[in-house]
């Protein structure tokens, strides 16, 4: 775990110390201040209580407590209720409506409501939609804003270069939708539930349940009433198991129960690893003059440099009130641990041409969340006996585009039409308890999806060679926009986000302009619009595999990158209480499940899980 | 006795959601906006749920005022134990201006449909706050009441109530039939499991109109603007006890 070269000898001794000297406060003279500061944890303050890291079978406290759980049979269970999700759960039901057969589709999702848990930019392209709803107008969906102008600059810190859309560039809108993905998602939510679709909206997925065979059974809902330090509560109650023909895994980027599917059925071993970005958005009410409905403005450059991948957005919505909404992205391949995706977001609003939008306007939402950067290199094998994977979180986006919505999607739809003569068969001759849908990843691959993932493969990794920025431009515009994506070689990434990091010694700190409150503003007052709760008294759902890492490798050697990472403050390092050093405080409470720490973490060791279900933010059509 | 409680259950906008005002001032967003049990509600509740589980009433019913919505809040209430739902439906304008009064109006209205033995509520919503509903409801049916509730213990027919009160704890029994709203500290409410979510789908809502009960809704009280509290304005900082008496005289306040 520890390279051991990459220490030097007084770390060395640090370490040897830690080993012996267990339990002792004082640190022993001889060493500097850098070494107090990484083994100040010679008595490591407990940070981790759940249950996924500390076992209660050996624990005393849940001695005698009732662990049985009550079991619900439905034919297919669909984990996270985004767009792909209910596009599968609708496409069942219609497919079992046509063919007038029963069947029992549970969907279960950790937010409170359908919809609250969902961020995008976004301009939807409605071809899946059209497939799956194609009267989705008259029905009333909020689709309400067609792109009208396409706009493109480089910035620089005070002018912008215009760059013409030529049409056949993946940046151009033309026929798409500026939508608010939370209130399209609640729509379809509407619409699955008159297709009879069961929404359980509040309950967590929280452990993926086998079979003897070792094919997925379906999964179990979280535990509820297990306190801050991991005891059981008066109000315990286990979760509910929910078993199921097939389970369809949705959970968006980077889901948690994804990642533990990938290790148990090795479904990584012949792709590349994904890559990812974090999102950041707000929503603002902006000055009627400054509104223009329809108009989508895309930035790179300023202030990110030429090697590190982002960009921003900008949609004018047409739904009543003026309202922009905007975000700026940036890729997770970062280097520089000094850098903050939060403070680079903040900055770019005071350049010139964008802070001309936002004068006069006052803010209303805020949230952020990671999405995939891997395209088609990424995917990992789909399906597995007992489930599958759809949306973002095997990963569809189309990078270049910045969609990933409607492949979501298809290849929800794919899904279910692949499982649903499975699950309706009479009498059906399977080799596991659990059924198998190959042709799930088939369909997929003859599909749309894989033809648009295809030919922009090569868009992202080209961005890694010395002109960063500029050469993947330069790249795109001959192989993309020429050659449509049809040179023979498929580009490598670099290897995982987390590895990228430099140590901080060989980089500078970012002198970030303060938030003057009006344009930009510091993070707490961010976390407080994104309407982020959890029940206080609950385990830190953020759980650490080892406690003493955060101090002595993050923060040691990469000066704690998630204080600056999380766009939620949700890690702080703190001063220990007695004597020298620091500790990592997590406030778990603020989190709003972005995913980030779980993938950009130096050393690894951050393990997000799911929480009670209902907590994390509460957006409004975001 | 009939063994039967009324409890009240208000969906309201969630503690932790930031409020926005409407740009034409007239009220705050709420389309959209997450909603959930009014928390005194919940331990209003889960007292009525406890006492039932202890055998000592009979049936518990859950009452909600309000649009389609209403209902989810009844479905919560019902996970949590309740045995079956009333929703009185009220809405657009009528539901705008839905205030106390209106409320107890109806709560009295069908305490005496359901005879209802003990009515439990929340002692405040926290979107009004106003803290009236419990106290009208005792008034409109004259029954006794013990409001800020910590403790209950029915007895027979009386209750034994401890209060919260600024000085301390008021302990008082009162006959029922009576009116109990419920404080923090009575109890922790449960969760509402799935299991439990899916039992509850089974169990009755019935809905009713105010204009069936035979009541009016029309309110007494017009809002003529709402509007965001001032930006708290940044702090002056004085240098001596002079300074400090010079400026205080300066605007005015000695």
């Amino acid at each position: 775990m520890f390279p051991a070269s990459r220490y030097s000898s007084k770390a060395h001794r640090c370490i040897r110390a830690l080993k012996t000297a267990q339990g002792e406060h004082a640190a022993p003279p001889l060493y500097t201040t850098l070494n107090r500061r990484a083994c100040s944890s010679v008595s490591t303050p407990r940070i981790t209580t759940h249950y996924t890291i500390h076992s209660r079978d050996k624990d005393p406290r849940w001695e005698g407590i009732e662990m049985e759980r009550f079991a619900d049979e439905a034919d297919v269970v669909i984990v996270g209720g985004g767009p792909a999700g209910l596009s599968a759960a609708i496409r069942l039901k219609q497919l079992a409506n046509e063919h007038e057969k029963e069947l029992r589709v549970c969907l279960v999702e950790k937010a409170s409501q359908i919809g609250a848990h969902t961020l995008s930019g976004a301009c939807l392209e409605p071809t899946a939609l059209d497939e799956l709803i194609p009267d989705w107008k008259e029905r009333g969906a909020p689709l309400n804003t067609p792109v009208t102008e396409d706009v493109f600059s480089i910035l620089t810190e005070k002018y912008r270069i215009p760059v013409p859309i030529l049409p056949g560039l993946p940046m151009g809108n033309h026929g798409n939708y500026i939508v608010r993905l939370g209130n399209f998602v609640r729509w379809l939510g509407e619409q699955a539930e008159e297709l009879g679709v069961e929404l359980y909206p509040g309950y967590a997925a929280a452990e993926v349940l086998f079979h003897e065979d070792g094919s997925v059974k379906g999964i179990a809902t979280n535990d509820v009433g297990i306190a801050k330090d991991g005891s059981p509560k008066d109000v315990f109650e286990r979760g509910m198991e929910l078993h199921a023909k097939v389970t369809m895994f949705g959970e968006g980027c980077h889901g948690h129960l994804a990642k533990q599917l990938y290790k148990q059925f090795n479904l990584r071993e012949n792709c590349e690893p994904q890559t990812y970005a974090i999102g950041l958005k707000e929503v603002w009410a902006i000055d009627e003059k400054k509104w223009r409905p329809g108009r989508a403005e895309h930035s790179v450059g300023w202030p990110l440099n030429r090697l590190t991948y982002g960009g921003s957005f900008l949609y004018h919505l047409n739904e009543g009130e003026p309202l922009v909404a905007l975000g700026f992205v940036v890729g997770l391949d970062y280097t520089n641990p000094y850098l903050s995706p939060f403070r680079e977001f903040q900055r770019w609003k005071h350049h010139p041409f964008v802070a001309a939008t936002l004068e006069g306007g006052s803010r209303i939402a805020y949230g952020a969340r990671a999405l995939n950067e891997g395209g088609s290199q990424s995917i990992p094998k789909l399906t597995f006996p007992g489930g599958l994977l759809i949306g973002c979180s095997p990963g569809f986006m189309n990078v270049p585009k910045i969609k990933g919505t409607h492949t979501a999607m298809k290849s929800g739809m794919l899904a279910a039409e692949a499982v649903f003569p499975k699950v309706t068969a009479e009498g059906l001759d399977s080799e596991t308890a659990g059924l198998h849908a190959p042709e799930y990843a088939e369909t997929l691959k003859k599909s749309w999806v894989w033809k648009e993932l295809h030919a922009v493969r090569n868009i992202r990794p080209s961005f890694h060679n010395y002109f960063g920025l500029y050469g993947g431009m330069a790249y795109t515009g001959v192989f993309y926009w020429i050659f449509r994506g049809k040179e023979p070689w498929t580009l490598k990434h670099c290897g995982l986000d987390a590895d990228q990091l430099k140590p901080a010694k060989e980089c500078t700190p970012i002198e970030y302009p303060k938030p003057d409150g009006k344009l930009s503003f510091d993070l707490l007052s961010s976390v407080a619009l994104s309407g982020t709760n959890h029940e206080g008294d609950q385990p830190a759902h953020l759980t650490l595999k080892s406690d003493s890492v955060p101090v002595q490798r993050n923060l040691a050697i990469y000066d704690g990158p998630e204080q600056r990472f999380c766009p939620a403050g949700v890690y702080e390092y703190v001063p220990l209480e007695t004597g020298d050093g620091m500790r990592l405080q997590i406030n778990a409470q603020n989190c709003v499940h972005c995913k980030t720490c779980d993938i950009k973490d130096p050393s690894q060791n951050i393990n997000w899980v799911v929480p009670e279900g209902g907590g994390g933010p509460a957006y409004n059509g975001l | 006795m009939s063994g039967r409680v009324l409890v009240g259950v208000k969906r309201v906008i969630d503690y932790a959601v930031k409020i926005r005002v409407k740009p034409d001032n007239s009220g705050v967003v709420t389309d959209g906006v997450k909603h959930s049990m009014n928390p005194f509600c919940e331990i209003a509740v889960e007292e009525a749920v406890k006492m039932k589980e202890k055998k000592l009433i009979k049936e518990v019913v859950a009452v909600s005022c309000g649009p389609q919505q209403a209902q989810e809040t009844i479905r919560t209430a019902l996970a949590m134990g309740a045995d079956r739902g009333i929703h009185v439906e009220v809405t657009g304008k009528d539901y705008d201006m839905l205030g106390p009064l209106q409320v107890s109006k109806i709560m009295a209205a069908l305490a005496k449909k359901e005879d209802a033995q003990l009515i439990i509520l929340g002692k405040q919503a926290i979107d009004g706050d106003c803290n009236q509903t419990g106290q009208m409801t005792a008034a409109l049916l004259d029954w006794p009441q013990g409001t800020f509730a910590s403790e209950v213990s029915l007895e027979g027919d009386t209750v034994k109530v401890v209060r919260e009160i600024d000085g301390g704890l008021e302990t008082i029994k009162i006959n029922t039939p009576a009116v109990l709203t419920a404080d923090l500290r009575l109890n922790t409410p449960r969760y509402a499991t799935l299991p439990n979510i899916m039992k509850a789908k089974k169990k009755k809502i019935a809905k009713v109109k105010p204009a069936d009960l035979g009541l009016d809704m029309t309110s007494r009280l017009e809002v003529l603007r709402v509007d965001e509290p001032p930006q708290r304005l940044a702090g002056v900082k004085v240098e001596t006890v002079d300074d400090l008496v010079a400026k205080l005289k300066e605007t005015g306040r000695l």
